[in-house]
């Protein structure tokens, strides 16, 4: 909900004040995430007897996802029960083989690896994206206006790059012949990096990895941040100093609890998106060394496309799909719960 | 320091897709273009299809974008306005929806259009590209419908306005920096698609332009030059659109993906 100050970045002037409602303006401190505004209103009646609008006004979504999204899932589902290599692909021939898929993927060594490091690497990033973003997002909240303006400019430039395009940039820069960081490494006396290959083993691969998903992602997370902290009044602040609190803990005790919602929706969202990340990993390191740098999505693709192995493939997408809604389960709980208040 | 951070690869590309090849290859990186040239440009687009490439990213990416927007619009007023049995479902559907991986769903993907006869064909990718962006489209979308206060639409009514007119003159035009942010991130999405494009189309002529990008590391070799000029080309349309939107774009994106 683009409450006040959601203009962030580039430019301050607060013009989506208006979009405020009326009603509101007594909760001024507390508008901070959507649902409050509306909460204290309590407006449940408005268009209540809509009877069928609604639900005409919802179809063609529904008709999209059952279509384009549901449809799909469950074939894949079914595909994941059946042997579908290159031969029953081109053949048209459908085998069923039970669970015999999955047998072999839950027993296998290989996808517990591949399952534990997802998780590591979906944490790491998560982790240094919402700090690095959060830190940001504190510093635009501080910075005057001219280097708030370059700061986001830059950001701005980071974020647009389409991930196929700086996956070759990030290639570029790490290219151990002629990429630029080698050579700033040898440059400031560790001679031993001038020619180093990052892709030589899976530690410096997923470096480069996590580095260009940070780098994307950050600016997301940045620009949230500050749009929240500029609808938290000054006098909150004021009032905190004078209780002898110091940064950190007006970080913790006031600034956090105010923007709960915020740092919920945007984890729930860089999880999603890290967890999923196949381009990145794909395009960079191509899961080289041998499998080392695969995530469940990498491995999933690599086994159904790479090896045709159809039906394994699917199996894995069906297993990374129900890994990753157990995690989130609790996620959906809170948002819903969010949902209720509005 | 922060700012060299974010924009030195931006820069690095642009740099590289002007600097001769002679010395990408020299000992000390060229920090800057001193004999800029077009090679890499010439060589990057002098590729059989170029055009098509173009055509076929835009089709697929404009027609998703414009698709979903007026799907996720009508999907969003219904979910921000009105009060149904059925409505947390909904929001549970699209949460789950936008978890969908699409990188793995290809599989299907691929079967079910094979099975249509639609391989190779614009539409089966324009329509798996608006699903891709729906569900973040009606996540955003109704957080800014919900944001406009609804006496502006009842006073409409009261002056004699009906629904559908007031939704017109009243909310659409305070929807604009919604709808902006929304198709901007669709547009991203869509337009660097990579893995559904690779099964989708066989023939050259029908791939995107993401193919495009990624086919010089395998061509010839690593041609970085020519990669980072193809890479420049490729981001040109994002980095233009982020730069016309910019003022209402990004502070409307981040405020409708998040808050409640």
């Amino acid at each position: 909900m683009p409450s006040n100050g959601a203009q962030t970045g580039l430019r301050d002037d607060g013009d989506t004040a208006v979009l405020r409602s009326p009603g509101s303006g007594d909760q001024a401190g507390a508008k901070v995430g959507g649902g409050r505004l509306r909460r204290a209103g309590s407006r449940r009646t408005g268009n209540s007897n809509a009877g069928i609008t609604p639900y005409l006004l919802l179809l063609p979504a529904l008709v999209v996802i059952i279509v384009f999204i549901v449809y799909p899932s469950i074939d894949e589902i079914l595909i994941s029960f059946q042997r579908l290599n290159a031969f029953e692909l081109i053949g048209h021939v459908t085998r069923w083989v039970g669970f015999a898929n999955y047998q072999s993927i839950l027993s296998s060594q290989t996808f517990w690896d591949v399952f534990g490091r997802t998780v590591v690497f979906t944490a790491a990033n998560v982790v240094l994206i919402m700090g690095g973003g959060t830190l940001i997002g504190l510093l635009l909240n501080k910075l005057g206006g001219k280097m708030r303006f370059v700061l986001s400019l830059t950001m701005v430039f980071a974020w647009a790059v389409p991930v196929a395009a700086a996956t070759t940039v990030y290639q570029w820069l790490f290219d151990e012949q002629t990429g630029v960081v080698d050579w700033l490494f040898a440059k400031a006396g560790f001679h031993g990096m001038a020619h180093y290959d990052w892709m030589s083993n899976e530690y410096t691969a997923f470096a480069v990895v996590v580095l260009c998903i940070v780098w994307q992602s950050i600016p997301f997370v940045a620009f949230n941040v500050y749009a929240g902290l500029t609808t938290i009044s000054g006098e909150l602040y004021e009032a905190a100093r004078l209780d002898g609190a110091g940064p950190f803990r007006i970080f913790r005790s006031v600034i956090f609890p105010m923007l709960r919602p915020l740092f919920f929706g945007t984890i729930f969202l860089e999880i999603i998106w890290v967890f999923g990340a196949l381009n990145q990993v794909l395009l960079i390191t191509g899961g080289n060394p041998v499998g080392k740098t695969d995530t469940l999505p990498v491995y999933a693709y690599l086994t159904g496309v790479g090896q045709q192995s159809y039906g394994m493939g699917a199996a894995i997408a069906v297993v990374t799909i129900v890994m990753l809604c157990v995690l989130m389960s609790f996620y959906f709980r809170i948002i819903l719960k969010q949902e209720d208040e509005l | 320091m922060l700012a060299v951070f974010f924009i030195f690869p931006v820069y690095w590309m642009i740099a590289t897709a002007f600097t001769p090849a002679g010395d990408l290859f020299s000992k000390t990186p060229a920090f800057f273009p001193l004999h800029p040239t077009l090679a890499h440009f010439k060589a990057a687009t002098h590729v059989l299809d170029f055009s098509d490439f173009w055509i076929n990213s835009l089709t697929a990416t404009v027609g998703a974008v414009l698709l979903s927007l007026v799907i996720a619009l009508m999907a969003s007023v219904a979910v921000a306005r009105m009060r149904f049995r059925g409505r947390k479902t909904f929001i549970l559907m699209i949460m789950i929806a936008q978890m969908a991986p699409w990188a793995v769903l290809q599989i299907a993907v691929y079967m079910i259009v094979r099975n249509d006869n639609m391989l190779n064909e614009i539409l089966p990718l324009l329509l798996f590209y608006m699903a891709m962006i729906l569900p973040f489209t009606i996540w955003t979308l109704r957080n800014f419908v919900g944001a406009i206060p609804k006496e502006l639409e009842e006073s409409a009514l009261i002056d004699g306005c009906n629904r559908v007119q007031a939704f017109w003159r009243i909310i659409f035009p305070l929807l604009a920096p919604g709808l902006m942010a929304t198709s901007l991130f669709g547009f991203i999405t869509a337009w660097g698609e990579y893995p559904l494009v690779v099964v989708l189309m066989n023939e050259t002529q029908h791939e995107t332009l993401a193919l495009w990008l990624t086919s010089f590391q395998t061509q010839f070799g690593n041609d970085w030059g020519a990669t980072m000029a193809a890479a420049t080309l490729f981001a040109l349309p994002v980095l233009v659109l982020f730069i016309i939107m910019q003022r209402r774009a990004v502070g409307g994106l981040t405020a409708g993906a998040v808050k409640g």
